[in-house]
């Protein structure tokens, strides 16, 4: 399943380009970080989506703590 | 004002009381420059030292700390400050800029409709447009989006297509005429039958196109990715180097290198390299979408900058794709209004393109009770009894088999020989019309490096050749199937450059397969049509194909910006690497080559929105 999230503040580019690399060391998750639209794509497979999606927002949470991920 | 800009101007007057006020006590001054450092950097030793915990040596709060807290253990309190100072305040104004340039591209796409008029009886209710049902009514004013597709069903009025085309000549539409979602009522209040959900209207689909356009990344995205990988690491370790080698062998203080190795540190910074690429992409999407131009990625951008071979199909890409009655030449004794009438009756049961073009001339309401012993010969043409007589209407092929002498024509198109009771009573010309943009296209494209025009058709083989001539194409293949046409690309594709690509354009109703196939599908006409919006890679709302034109001249442009940027960031900090490594540059020059270089070039990547069409 893929989902669309957007995520605010974050600091630089650089930043989101490492942030993404973090997230995407976690196992079963794809995801991309689009600085530009400010927006978050995760792809996780259905069962295993709401497990794993608390560890991207805690991957995320550790990263950048100014982060903020909504649903879209 | 921001905390952070506050922090900034209250350091900012310390740090110049500190400077330019001689202290009898020198410790004032030092402890002045103490205070400044702390208020403005606090938050990013803060970051630094969390980041440590976690093993990230190499982000840039960090390098920032170690190197303005290793400049003041050397004593050079001034330049500490400085350098932190200097770079807060270019991460403010990267931020400003970033955000300026992401609301600038964001209105160029600003089509979202926020509210519909629903008519319930009387009344009429604001609501989101995704409450909206298909069937609903609803009700745009003068000056309103139009929130959803739909026909119109009262009213009449002017709407401007522009956001959607980046056609500044307004429609009209009135009673029937379908309404697109994203454009502008105009001039008078219309009623709109709903026919598309929300989530289904073209608005919703082009939003979605645009706004996940630059998540597939281009080449250029990706290298400097891993370069920043490489790069930083590599900069600090040869600072690391730099602090301890040269003091060991040539015995000289350890503080003139280590002053260097900071110096090095702050120049390794990523950022200014990663910022600008994503930056000039979606500055490129923006822009294009600007003209009526949807790029669903930054890599499509990439490749339309390298195009080597154009590929159109013809029918409604170079030519409208209507087929119109051209010429009527009646022959032994029959006047052309009556052939007319006639070839309409015996073709009013068809369903095929060519009967519709001869029921639009003839205009006249048919009585169908005048057609007997209808028979389509497919391939041939049509056998019908039309009041009474035997009426054949068809190609040569159906003239021959019924042994009919007739005269064969060499007009450029469809033509259609008629036969009554077995006597050859004339021909009609059935063609398809050139785009008159169509020859502005292929000139352009010529002129902007393009190296070979090809035109695929399905049509005879007289029809391709005389388009092909008139347009001044390259090279044409005709009378292709749909797999020929497939099998024509594949070679295309097997014989190029590998650094080139090649681009199809079709309408993106049946050409969808060599559209999936080359390096840059192109879909024509967009506006209204899910088709071309779905199977293309790169979509053009209006029908000009000149367009594409447009389009990889902003690619060009775009990828120019993207290569300024990427050889003036690394030139700008292995030139003050050197220097600070020699001894000529300060920590000045290096935090210029961190955040002067990110903010020009964020400056340079917005040029991509200023282009001129044609």
């Amino acid at each position: 399943m893929k989902k669309n999230y957007s995520i605010k503040g974050i600091d630089c580019a650089n930043c989101a380009r490492e942030l993404e690399e973090e997230i995407n060391k976690i196992e079963g998750v794809q995801a991309t970080i689009n600085f530009m639209t400010e927006k978050l794509i995760v792809e996780i497979e259905d069962d295993k989506f709401n497990e794993l999606f608390e560890e991207v927002k805690k991957v995320i949470k550790d990263d950048e703590p100014e982060c903020t991920v909504e649903e879209v | 004002m921001s905390k952070k800009l506050k922090k900034i101007i209250i350091a900012g007057l310390i740090y110049l009381i500190a400077v330019f006020v001689k202290f009898e006590n020198e410790i004032i001054n030092t402890l002045l420059f103490l205070l400044s450092y702390l208020i403005v950097g606090f938050e990013i030793v803060k970051k630094a030292f969390k980041n440590i915990k976690k093993g990230k040596v190499f982000d840039e709060n960090f390098l920032m700390t170690v190197a303005t807290i290793g400049a003041i253990a050397i004593g050079e309190y001034p330049e500490a400050v400085a350098v932190m100072l200097f770079y807060q305040i270019g991460e403010l104004f990267q931020s400003y800029a970033v955000d300026k340039s992401r609301r600038t591209i964001a209105s160029l796409m600003d089509i979202r409709p926020d509210f519909a008029n629903l008519k319930n009886g009387s009344e009429i209710e604001k609501v989101d447009p995704d409450k909206v049902k298909i069937g609903d009514i609803i009700v745009v004013k003068p000056g309103e989006k139009i929130p959803l597709d739909g026909i119109v069903v009262d009213g009449d009025t002017m709407i401007d297509t522009s956001m959607l085309t980046g056609e500044s000549v307004p429609r009209r539409a009135e009673v029937n005429s379908e309404v697109i979602s994203g454009c502008i009522n105009q001039t008078g209040a219309i009623e709109v039958k709903v026919t598309k959900e929300y989530s289904d209207s073209t608005v919703s689909k082009i939003l979605d196109l645009v706004e996940n356009a630059s998540n597939r990344k281009a080449k250029a995205e990706n290298f400097i990715s891993k370069f920043a990988k490489v790069y930083t690491p590599t900069v600090v370790c040869i600072a690391l180097a730099l602090a301890i080698l040269p003091p060991l062998i040539l015995h000289q203080e350890f503080s003139i290198w280590v002053y260097r190795a900071l110096s090095f540190l702050v120049v390794s910074c990523p950022c200014a390299l990663v910022i600008s690429i994503p930056l000039s992409f979606f500055g490129g999407i923006g822009g294009a979408s600007k003209m009526g131009v949807l790029i669903k990625g930054s890599n499509y951008i990439e490749s339309l900058s390298k195009v080597d071979v154009v590929v159109f199909d013809k029918t409604g890409t170079l030519t409208e794709g209507v087929f119109d009655v051209q010429k009527v030449k009646p022959e032994n004794g029959i006047t052309a209004d009556e052939l007319i009438e006639i070839a309409a009756l015996a073709e009013s049961m068809s369903n095929h393109p060519i009967a519709s073009s001869i029921l639009r001339k003839y205009e006249k309401e048919l009585d169908n009770l005048r057609v007997d012993d209808y028979e389509e010969i497919t391939g041939k043409g049509i056998k019908a009894k039309v009041d009474g007589k035997e009426v054949l209407i068809g190609n040569t092929k159906l003239m021959n088999d019924n042994g009919i002498t007739f005269e064969k024509s060499n007009d450029v198109g469809t033509v259609l020989y008629v036969a009554i009771d077995n006597v050859y009573s004339g021909h009609i010309l059935i063609s398809d019309k050139i785009k008159e943009d169509s020859k502005r296209a292929v000139e352009y494209l010529k002129k902007s490096g393009v190296n070979q025009i090809v035109m695929l058709t399905g049509d005879r083989k007289e029809v391709g050749e005389h388009v092909s001539n008139i347009l001044n194409i390259d090279k044409y293949f005709a009378e292709l199937l749909p797999n020929d046409k497939v099998d024509r690309l594949e070679e295309l594709l097997k014989n190029r450059d590998e650094n080139k690509t090649v681009i199809a354009a079709g309408d993106g109703m049946n050409d969808a397969p060599i559209l999936a196939m080359a390096d840059v599908g192109v879909a024509m006409g967009g506006l209204g049509s899910d088709a071309a919006i779905e199977a293309a890679d790169v979509v053009i709302m209006t029908d000009e194909p000149s367009k594409i034109v447009s389009a990889i001249k902003l690619a060009n442009k775009t990828m120019r910006i993207v290569k300024e940027n990427i050889a003036f960031a690394i030139i700008v900090k292995v030139l003050i690497l050197i220097l600070c490594a020699i001894g000529i540059g300060t920590m000045w020059e290096a935090v210029f080559a961190d955040v002067g270089v990110s903010i020009i070039a964020i400056l340079n990547a917005m040029r991509v929105l200023h282009i001129r069409e044609k």
